[in-house]
């Protein structure tokens, strides 16, 4: 029987790691091909749905902002989820509330919400694999 | 359902977060119904010994009340019923003799380590 659905943590701060932009490229894929993703957030990886962050024009590169097109995790996020909502498969995406709370998190991508690690455990539980992706 | 934790990255921002963030998270998770044990492993085994004290740290006119407490952390960890580990190996290197580990903290071979996970349903590597 085929893998069906899959939980993702991640743990990195946008703008930090590789890792935060190879973890949308596997869920991009995993929702393209028809998998039901569960996303959950943990420590700095609750700021990348913040919608706060903005591209920049780049001096160096010689662009301006529109030109430079810089990438924004949040913009990231909506787009992975309105994907998920085309194939009517809706990704779930919890922020850690206490990460939410230290880091002052909290204006964010319409549809993501807060919750605690039980939150996690329910979407492990409820999921055919769990990929743990935390920060080194 | 089994999962096993393999933390490895040692006191990441503990002193920011108050405790180890893995370790607090499967306490978490622990308290939500998951059968999740511990492995130290690398620097981590370091958390096995008994009476690290994290006091002290001031910046400007801010001092910290309450510093982490890993060893209270892993205390409270296997006073739940979870199973938590070192690799002897990495104890070895870094000369963390048995008398100086908290009670309660077992050692693993990294020969046995394949058996060991080969016991749990989920593995998670932090």
């Amino acid at each position: 029987m085929p893998t069906k659905s899959l939980t993702f943590l991640l743990m990195d701060a946008p703008y930090e790691q590789t890792r935060t932009a190879t973890a949308f490229r596997l869920m991009d894929a995993a929702v393209r091909m028809g998998f039901t993703i569960r996303v959950f957030a943990y420590e700095g990886a609750v700021s990348l749905p913040v919608t706060q962050q903005k591209p920049h024009p780049n001096a160096l590169h010689g662009r301006n902002v529109d030109e430079e097109a810089h990438p924004v995790p949040h913009v990231w996020v909506r787009s992975l989820m309105q994907r998920a909502v085309e194939r009517e498969k809706p990704l779930d995406w919890v922020n850690c509330g206490l990460c939410v709370d230290e880091r002052g998190a909290t204006e964010v991508v319409s549809g993501v919400r807060r919750g605690s690690p039980a939150d996690f455990w329910k979407m492990v539980t409820g999921t055919d694999n769990a990929l743990v992706i935390p920060t080194r | 359902m089994r999962v096993l934790q393999i933390i490895e990255t040692a006191y990441r921002a503990t002193l920011e977060e108050q405790d180890d963030t893995v370790l607090w998270f499967t306490r978490a998770i622990r308290s939500a119904g998951a059968a999740a044990d511990v492995v130290l492993a690398g620097t981590a085994v370091n958390y096995a010994v008994r009476g690290q004290d994290a006091h002290g740290l001031s910046i400007g006119a801010w001092s910290q009340r309450h510093p982490p407490a890993i060893d209270h952390e892993l205390t409270k960890l296997i006073e739940s019923g979870a199973s938590v580990c070192a690799i002897a190996e990495d104890l070895e290197e870094r000369g963390i003799a048995a008398e100086s580990m908290l009670a309660g903290v077992t050692r693993v071979s990294r020969k046995d380590l394949s058996g060991l996970l080969g016991r749990y349903d989920r593995v998670w590597k932090w």
